[in-house]
């Protein structure tokens, strides 16, 4: 038989996918797994004594609590805010969906500095909070306060495309089968957007997981009390303790990929009727 | 349970949907509300359903005034053009969850569903998900869906618009038997004319917010009432010209037009349908000569088109198979072609010939 060497009218096939897997390797494992390398340097009891300190465990707390309490904020305001710019026509609602993006491209080391003026007794919210007994500046709801800051466009730029591919008729369609407004938006509108509140929430969770920038400016980074594992890892580095630093790192590595892992899963179950 | 729209008006800024509309759906009959785009005849329908309200006017069901109802309230079916299915539900959430809102009994709900989903012919589906099914499935969901609440009446929204045409053909014929097993008052909105012709017991011709025509599907299609009604069901040749003394001369045929008493010449406008124009090769009186530009056989007739220099215009001519047959015309043939029917609108008034 004469077989004939088919070459696929896409061209570059060869070329980009060389440079796909470099980039992966080069930038994204190979830094990883060196991470990874580095602290098993240490013996698993220094390595246990390093990343499981009570200190760092206080650290882990902060940074997991805050990001998931900040990821589950966003969710529900950023539902609010794609709701509004999906379902409502109003003068400079193009400029709204603009801003949206602005703490994508504003510097965190900016976010934070503004937050921790604002928050402080003496600044423009602080002056009426403070006195009401609520701190927004080095304290758990600072964080919060930070991260819902950057974890509200992910949500948001999530869920205003799966709103928009809705059609309106489906609410249409609810009423007149005789179901509520809360009947409606309860069992046919929040099902059909929770895919994509979930995907926003992973985004949003491990936006907050990372983040330092702002939130060393928030924070006083006071040991057991105002340190984010990202500020720990750093003072770790401070002391040239550059083994313990990376096993922190490589808790932090686990517990994302984990709730990653997790929110994957949740995503495929619901993807069925998703198409 | 009958419809009566009493006067109603619907405004969307400057542009008139909606002008001061009055029209009665008798109980257990099939409408059809047929147009144009823009014709308004979906905002009829959704102000019967309640989906919108109108600025004037009032809906009534049987003796009931509905008018400030919600459209949960009104029990009625709604199918939409794109089905507007659950899409995180499968197929027999979807036709249960008018019960489910309604807190049926589990039992009652069960066996409901399956009785439906046997009626629309998707016995076995039921675990399906709307994505999973084809667009003529669908629409049997959404039926089965409105279906499921017992509804006072069905009101379907271009429901085959978005179906290609074997499937729409299909739906159509098994919509028609549907209601015949089960007559519930069903209101359709189509702009095909075809579909409308076929399924409905009363045609309701509507232009520019307003009715030009009600009725039943021979009388729209053998009187119609207005030259739009004429254009806009079925092909038709027009010709224009003028009507005095009992005469009209339209452009190249001269017909006698009964009762007309105007000695002063007026436009006057003749349609004639396809149908109503004789192809012969000898000349007659009245007859146009022409030219064979095009033989279309296209099923059941055949399609002539005939071209008259004289005149510059072309004619359509559909031919009955046993005349098509005897003639056995081919491209460039030159033949004679005569109307044994028309209709003659004036700007005021209208005549039969």
């Amino acid at each position: 038989m004469n077989r004939r060497k088919f070459r696929s009218p896409l061209p570059g096939f060869t070329s980009t996918l060389s440079v796909t897997m470099f980039w992966l390797f080069g930038w994204l494992v190979l830094p990883l797994v060196a991470c990874v390398l580095k602290a098993a340097t240490l013996s698993p009891s220094q390595f246990f004594a390093a990343a499981w300190s009570s200190r760092a465990r206080s650290a882990y707390w902060l940074t997991f609590g805050a990001s998931a309490t900040a990821a589950f904020v966003s969710v529900l305001f950023g539902l609010l805010i794609a709701w509004v710019l999906v379902r409502y026509s109003f003068p400079g609602r193009r400029v709204v969906d603009a801003m949206i993006d602005l703490p994508f491209a504003l510097p965190t080391a900016v976010a934070g500095l503004v937050y921790s003026t604002l928050y402080v007794q003496s600044g423009w919210y602080g002056q009426f909070l403070v006195p009401l007994g609520i701190q927004g500046y080095n304290t758990f709801l600072a964080i919060v306060l930070m991260l819902v800051f950057l974890g509200l466009p992910f949500v948001v730029r999530t869920v205003q495309p799966v709103l928009e591919s809705l059609e309106g008729d489906i609410e249409e369609a609810a009423a007149s089968l005789g179901a509520s407004r809360w009947q409606t938006f309860q069992q046919v509108l929040l099902p059909s957007l929770l895919p994509g509140m979930i995907t926003g929430f992973a985004l949003a969770f491990a936006r907050g997981l990372g983040e330092y920038g702002s939130i060393v400016f928030v924070m006083g980074n006071i040991p057991f009390k105002s340190e984010i594992a990202p500020a720990l890892i750093v003072a770790q580095l401070d002391d040239y303790r550059y083994a313990e630093a990376t096993s922190i790192a490589v808790m932090l590595l686990i517990g994302s990929f984990t709730s990653l892992g997790l929110i994957n899963w949740l995503e495929a179950r619901n993807r069925r009727y998703a198409s | 349970m009958s419809i009566r729209v009493q006067d109603v008006t619907k405004k969307f800024g400057d542009f008139t949907a909606l002008n001061q509309i009055s029209l009665t759906v008798p109980t257990g009959q099939l409408t059809a509300l047929l147009g144009p785009s823009g014709s308004g005849k979906t905002t009829l329908l959704r102000i019967i359903a309640g989906l919108e309200a109108p600025d004037l006017g009032n809906i009534l069901f049987e003796d009931e005034d509905v008018t400030g109802r919600a459209a949960r309230d009104r029990n009625i079916g709604f199918v939409f053009q794109h089905y507007a299915l659950f899409r995180h539900m499968t197929v027999f959430e979807n036709v249960a969850f008018g019960m489910r809102v309604r807190s049926a009994p589990k039992a009652e709900v069960h066996e409901r569903v399956h009785e439906l989903l046997h009626l629309v012919r998707l016995e076995g589906l039921g675990n399906r998900y709307p994505s999973e099914l084809s667009g003529g499935q669908r629409q049997r969901v959404a039926l089965a869906r409105a279906l499921a609440v017992k509804p006072r009446m069905l009101l379907l929204d271009e429901p085959f618009g978005a179906l290609d045409a074997k499937v729409r053909q299909e739906l159509r014929t098994w919509l028609r038997k549907l209601h015949e097993e089960m007559p519930v008052t069903t209101v359709f909105v189509t702009h095909d004319q075809e579909e409308a012709f076929e399924v409905a017991d009363q045609v309701v011709v509507m232009r520019q917010g307003g009715i030009e025509q009600a009725g039943s599907p021979q009388e729209v299609f053998d009187h119609p009432a207005t030259p739009f009604v004429m254009d806009f069901i079925g092909n038709v040749n027009v010709f224009h010209g003028r009507v005095f003394g009992g005469q009209a001369e339209v452009g190249p045929f001269t017909l006698s037009v009964k009762g007309d008493t105007h000695s002063e010449p007026r436009t006057a406008t003749a349609y004639v349908r396809p149908h109503e124009l004789a192809i012969e090769r000898t000349a007659s009186a009245h007859s146009l000569a022409g030219r064979v530009v095009q033989v279309n056989p296209a099923g059941a007739v055949q399609r002539v088109r005939v071209f008259a220099e004289e005149f510059g215009i072309e004619l359509s001519v559909d031919l009955v198979r046993e005349r098509a047959q005897q003639l056995s015309l081919k491209v460039g043939e030159q033949v004679h072609v005569r109307p044994w029917a028309a209709r003659v609108f004036t700007p005021d008034q209208d005549y039969v010939i």
